[in-house]
């Protein structure tokens, strides 16, 4: 099967973020709530692990499979997109406690109420790429 | 084995985070999932509505890959890896919830308030998923990214853009949270 590695990866993180509650609405909440260390240790060490690797991957020591070197695509510049999209998901973030990773995590532990949120995160993006040349970006 | 059935702790889950985003940049391809919902738009044929949808969606067909992975992943986990569904939250956290009419919040692993199927049938509980879900859709793809592609590929990064998207994530999370979970609920 093509891109049957991916999937495998896709299993060992769907089981890593269960197994950490990161999908658990709980924790989200008790995160906003400034109530545990949990969530931020989880995103704290793998963001200072994942700079180290960026180091490497920009200084060519590691490169991918074919031995290319691996490029990080920039994200797109400007402030209102940033700080107007982040908000907005956060806002709905802090409400379902599931980003999109989570989402489809959830539909496999077989909350299937979930499928409502997904089906909202797809009118979303309709509506997004329906409405982004009058927003400010 | 026993470890592996008990909740992981976070300097465990943290570093499995980055080694699975390492597979995806050595495999050269990139951590990034809610551009998925677009993909699935585009699938669903919106091209026909909105140009942006009209594009070879083949091309992500390894991201679609890795999230039928996670939906695996999740029920793997759930099916044989965790034996005890609660979660054990601060107990200021559970007084909290409780204050604001989350009965025996932790007990679960989601909260019945939200997730379960009688207040998903009701038209106030359908509305917070499918209004939460719209927020999530709509404020990822506006700052070009969630919590995979922000948070953690872009702050490993140390992308500017990214620092001022995730500081918006908390900007709306705690809104929610502190303002707008006590007027909801």
């Amino acid at each position: 099967m093509k891109h049957f590695r991916f999937l495998v990866i896709g299993v060992f993180f769907g089981i890593v973020l269960s197994k950490a509650e990161i999908i658990s609405w709980y924790r989200i909440y008790e995160m906003f709530k400034f109530q545990s260390f949990h969530m931020y240790g989880v995103i704290g060490s793998a963001v200072i692990l994942g700079i180290i690797l960026f180091r490497f991957f920009n200084n060519g020591k590691i490169k991918d499979y074919l031995g290319n070197k691996i490029n990080i695509e920039p994200k797109k510049k400007g402030f209102y997109r940033n700080i107007l999209g982040g908000t907005i998901f956060g806002l709905g973030w802090g409400l379902i406690g599931a980003c999109p990773g989570p989402m489809f995590i959830l539909l496999g532990r077989g909350v299937f109420t979930i499928l409502v949120a997904i089906l909202g995160g797809l009118i979303g993006v309709l509506l997004y790429h329906a409405i982004k040349n009058k927003l400010p970006h | 084995m026993d470890f592996i059935l008990e909740p992981w702790p976070w300097y465990v889950a943290g570093p499995l985070i980055t080694l699975s985003m390492f597979f995806l940049f050595y495999f050269g391809k990139k951590f990034g999932v809610s551009s998925n919902l677009e993909t699935m738009c585009a699938i669903g044929g919106a091209g026909r509505f909105n140009e942006f949808f009209d594009f070879d969606w083949k091309k992500n067909g390894w991201n679609l890959m890795f999230i039928a992975g996670t939906i695996i992943g999740g029920f793997i986990a759930f099916q044989w890896l965790t034996p005890d569904e609660s979660v054990a939250i601060n107990l200021k956290t559970m007084q909290d919830l409780s204050e604001v009419g989350f009965s025996n919040a932790g007990a679960q692993y989601l909260p019945d308030e939200i997730f379960s199927i009688d207040t998903v049938m009701s038209l106030k509980g359908f509305l917070i998923l499918l209004g939460g879900g719209i927020l999530v859709g709509f404020g990822s793809r506006y700052a070009g990214g969630c919590t995979s592609g922000h948070a953690i590929t872009g702050l490993s990064n140390l992308e500017l853009p990214s620092l001022i998207s995730v500081i918006g994530f908390f900007i709306g999370g705690l809104i929610m949270t502190w303002i707008l979970i006590p007027i909801i609920f």
